[in-house]
């Protein structure tokens, strides 16, 4: 009796997912360690924020993916309205405003918008199943379109095209059609040449140091500079854990949560960042196999989107340390400093598991 | 768009997509790892030497601050270098602790410790804070040698800000500060930060604030190698800073110091402009302040010390401070009657000593309890009939004398190139209705036809003013800034305004009213004696403000009222009487009557431009400092 019920309690822990997640979250805690100057305390606090988060992954993955369809509307709306108490009322912090204070404490309702949008999304199609036309893929569109640009406003662009691209996976994956993606990617490139004519002279220096970094090192090319060269140095083994001179020197900015992959990629070399992108590249894999045989549209949709932004969140992290995409606020996911992140991304993992147990349970 | 209404083909469809989705998960972890191959192995060589041999730091390196020159070249400011001792409160365990010790070696006052608790107080960013600026040699000595001692504690070789006029024109020249918080805020918001790494200062007022962007130049920056203690020890590459431009000033210091000394004891201010080409020459606000006091954060004794004076220091009264027009107004009023044909030169009026108007008993009285009795235009300018402008201000109404004195800058801004400056006040049904919800009455129109009332102008603005009617009608934006000299390649831009028109007045109306302010100037004038053995013939007005209202049948006893109390002194003027090169505007605050304490201030400034003659009582400094009277 006990043991059926335990048996039914940790069914969704997919070990396919949970085997690279928490060797993910393993390199995450070994790196923090030294990123923090040998600081025990900033790693028990990111332990701590993953006993809540792995707690809430393992709670999400229990629901029925019935009852998230029955939530995705409302959870939505919640999101929006906040957000638009945040345009409202929002408490301004560095110059953006992002955070909503309700009393109780503050809450950031573009975190909430990562999982709602694809959430909404998948709904959407879902209930459309039978009979999906253009006119649907126009109305998904403002879906997605209405929280993206509230949050670009805050403003938080990062956030914001990784939130739009979330629901974009979902038109895609839903069938938007070659054509209209050809299209739209023609017309962007199309619209880059008037764009740049009508810029000011700054808005373009702006492109042009995301482009070429070393044109304003004291700037907003400082952070690729100091993570490139800690990188390149790392050479193929790494400097070794806990050795790598420009997190030990205080070169490296943000080391802790947004450039932590420098310092990985210092300590460990080439070999250890191969084996973090396969570490990554299976989590993804695992995903897609999950999104691949989900037993209706909306987990398709769902698994599916929460696998590619998982994905997004990876490479474009990776790439912005490595310099060759612009920085912007993004964590790597499990391994940077940071809660509320880690909540959001393993929130995801979660539903993926419970999107897999399902469909075994209806099998069965 | 072909509607996927059969399940199985839409689900064949979905995972060719997760399919397509995958192959570009793997190109892209590819493209990753071929950068990564590319940073860690192929250019392995080239960051290896950047980081672990030669550990590689970028040091801005500030430019250094433009100089402000007067017009004749003499410096206003300019920068020195001198060694300061830092401390970064965040990495040393105890600053007071730390402060005693070091004051072991090094002399350190009360007022540096009071300084230095201030900028902590102002200061968030973790950064070094100067204790002791300016140290000699061998108390640099003395701490190199100790150094060992003071983890957290620095010396570094910084320019500093100098005024060496100290005093002089210090609100025409302003002063820089240490950037703070809403500094920071906003050059963020102006996209300027990167440029302001390294500096510590920025213009915090005057010159020096609105010409920032001219004055900071471009940071430069440095690639150097240091060691594992973070020492540089060898500069790799560098970009040099490009220095900020210096300005010249329209300003002439001696002048600007001879009409200073001129205001002896008394407050006001002072404005003279070029009215052929609105160059400011002198712009005095007295009391001034020392500019040097708040380069690296004033103590806050001294901030105490000026920031509740009474006599208010800290405001610049040419731009910030107004005052009701009094009898100065009166030329312009005047011209306005003229311009609207409600006086012809050749009309007079009976003054019996008081105005009346119609349907009211109440008593507009002229200054002169008698009256003038017959009064024409040029009359009433060389006596200051107030009658006269009782009855003219009544028969243009106030939406005229709004219009027409707003032509001459009176109650708005004038635009001259610092901050700050205020727009005073000109009355309107308007503004009255806005202010107080009440309709305009008569009788406020016939009190504003002598200056009086709502009326409130800036020195600057009367300055400018007397220059529109000094150059014909013509209008010049008043401005310091006379050129700018290109620190690297030494080429001067100068600065010039066009000139515009802003009413077609008549130009025998303006020679009507300057030949009777020439007039004031001579016997019979209100301000003939000021003028008394000029060599050269010059125009003015003088004029009285109020500071307390007196009651209906109150006389008026200079000595029996309190000093700041006492009336404002008021005077604007022209020179030569033909061609003028010189015109000014000036408030002598509890001054008394214009002509007697304000023109002959006026006299010394004109003596001075025109001929070069400086006051007697300046030339022996060793003599009491004259009274003005």
């Amino acid at each position: 009796m006990i043991r059926r019920l335990l048996a039914r309690v940790f069914a969704p822990l997919d070990m396919g997912l949970l085997a690279p997640m928490l060797l993910l979250i393993g390199c995450g805690l070994t790196v923090l360690f030294s990123a923090a100057g040998e600081d025990g305390g900033k790693v028990l606090d990111q332990v701590r924020n993953l006993a809540i988060a792995i707690t809430l992954m393992w709670a999400i993955s229990l629901v029925p993916t019935q009852y998230l369809i029955q939530v995705a509307l409302p959870v939505y709306v919640v999101g929006v309205v906040l957000l638009i108490g945040v345009a409202l009322f929002g408490e301004v912090s560095h110059g953006a405003r992002r955070w909503l204070n309700i009393g109780v404490t503050r809450i950031q309702p573009s975190e909430l918008m990562k999982i709602a949008m694809p959430l909404m999304l998948a709904w959407y199609f879902h209930r459309r199943e039978a009979n999906i036309r253009l006119w649907d893929f126009l109305i998904a569109a403002v879906l997605l379109a209405v929280p993206m640009l509230l949050i670009v406003k805050q403003p938080d662009l990062g956030t914001g095209l990784l939130i739009a691209s979330s629901g974009f996976y979902v038109l895609f994956l839903a069938g938007l059609s070659w054509k209209i993606l050809v299209s739209l990617a023609v017309l962007a490139g199309a619209g880059m040449f008037p764009a740049w004519s009508l810029m000011h002279d700054y808005q373009r220096q702006r492109i042009l140091t995301l482009l070429d970094p070393a044109q304003d090192p004291l700037g907003a090319g400082y952070h690729t500079i100091q993570s490139t060269i800690a990188l390149g140095s790392g050479g193929i083994s790494g400097k070794g854990w806990m050795n790598g001179t420009q997190t030990h020197l205080d070169f490296l900015p943000e080391r802790t949560t947004d450039f932590i992959f420098a310092v990985y990629g210092e300590e460990f070399g080439l070999i250890g960042n191969i084996i973090l992108l396969t570490l990554y590249f299976a989590l993804i894999v695992r995903g897609m196999m999950i999104a691949y045989g989900a037993g209706n549209l909306f987990g398709r949709l769902l698994a599916g989107s929460l696998t590619l932004t998982f994905f997004t969140y990876a490479f474009v992290n990776m790439g912005m340390v490595s310099g060759i995409l612009p920085v912007v606020g993004v964590p790597l996911p499990l391994v940077s400093y940071g809660g509320t992140a880690l909540v959001t991304i393993l929130l995801g993992l979660g539903i993926l598991m419970g999107i897999h147990s399902q469909k075994k349970l209806v099998q069965t | 768009m072909a509607s996927t209404g059969f399940p199985d083909q839409q689900l064949h469809g979905f995972r060719l997509r997760v399919w397509f989705c995958g192959f570009v998960v793997l190109g892209l972890f590819g493209t990753l790892a071929t950068r990564f191959y590319f940073l860690q192995v192929v250019q392995h060589d080239h960051y290896q030497t950047l980081a672990e041999n030669n550990r590689m730091s970028i040091v801005p390196v500030v430019p250094n601050r433009g100089l402000i020159l007067d017009r004749s070249g003499i410096v206003l400011a300019n920068n020195f270098s001198a060694y300061t001792l830092e401390i970064t409160p965040s990495k040393v365990a105890s600053v007071d602790e730390t402060i005693d010790a070091l004051a072991t070696l090094i002399d350190i006052t009360p007022r540096d410790r009071r300084r230095f608790k201030k900028l902590r107080e102002e200061s968030h960013r973790l950064e070094r804070l100067p204790i002791k600026n300016r140290l000699s040699e061998a108390e640099v000595a003395r701490f190199a040698a100790n150094r060992f001692r003071f983890p957290g504690v620095d010396i570094n070789a910084k320019l500093f800000r100098n005024y060496p006029q100290g005093l002089t024109a210090s609100h025409v020249v302003g002063y820089i500060g240490r950037i703070n918080d809403k500094d920071l805020e906003n050059l963020e918001a102006r996209d300027k930060l990167s440029n302001y790494r390294g500096s510590d200062h920025l213009g915090k007022i005057g010159v020096e604030e609105a010409h920032e962007a001219e004055l900071h130049g471009q940071t430069g920056f440095e690639q150097v190698e240091i060691d594992a203690s973070g020492r540089a020890v060898r500069v790799l590459s560098r970009d040099e800073p490009v220095a900020g431009n210096n300005l010249v000033l329209s300003l002439d210091l001696k002048l600007q110091q001879i009409t200073e000394k001129a205001f002896g004891k008394y407050r006001g201010a002072l404005v003279a402009i070029d009215p052929n080409n609105g160059e400011i020459l002198a712009l005095v606000s007295q009391p001034g302040y020392d500019p040097n006091l708040f380069v690296d954060g004033i103590d806050q004794i001294s901030w105490d010390d000026y920031n509740n004076s009474p006599d208010k220091p800290l405001t610049n009264r040419a731009l910030r401070g107004v005052y009701p027009p009094g009898s100065t107004i009166k030329p312009f009023m005047a011209l306005a009657g003229l311009y609207y044909g409600k006086r012809t030169p050749a009309t007079t009026i009976f003054d019996p000593g008081y105005f009346v108007l119609s349907g009211s008993s109440h008593h507009y009285r002229c200054w002169r309890s008698g009256g003038h009795g017959s009064v024409d235009l040029k009359k009433s300018i060389v006596i200051s009939c107030d009658t006269y402008y009782y009855g003219l201000a009544n028969e243009l109404g106030i939406d005229k004398i709004n219009e027409f004195l707003g032509k001459f800058s009176f109650g708005q801004k004038t635009g001259i190139d610092v901050e700050d400056e205020i727009s005073g006040n000109l009355p309107s049904r308007a503004w009255k209705q806005k202010r107080f919800k009440q309709v305009w009455y008569p009788g406020e129109t016939v009190i504003t036809g002598i200056g009086q009332g709502y009326t409130l102008v800036t020195p600057l603005q009367l300055a400018q003013a007397t220059a529109i009617l000094a150059n014909q009608g013509n209008t010049v934006k008043p401005h310091l800034v006379k050129a700018i000299q290109n620190s690297r390649t030494g080429e001067t831009t100068l600065i010039t305004y066009p000139t515009e028109r802003p009413f077609d007045f008549k130009p025998e109306d303006i020679a009507l009213v300057r030949e009777a302010m020439v007039a004031v100037t001579q016997p019979g004038g209100t301000a003939a004696r000021a003028a008394a053995g000029a060599e050269y013939a010059f125009g003015g007005k003088t004029g009285t403000a109020q500071v307390v209202g007196m009651k209906q049948g109150e006389r008026y006893d200079e000595k029996k009222i309190d000093e700041r109390n006492r009336d404002h002194a008021l005077f604007i003027a022209f020179a030569p009487a033909d061609h003028p090169t010189i015109a000014l505007g000036m408030v002598i605050e509890n001054g008394g009557h214009g002509g007697s304490t304000a023109a002959p201030i006026a006299r010394q400034v004109f003596d001075y431009y025109l001929l070069g003659k400086v006051p007697a009582s300046q030339i022996e400094e060793a003599s009491d400092e004259e009274e003005h009277d």
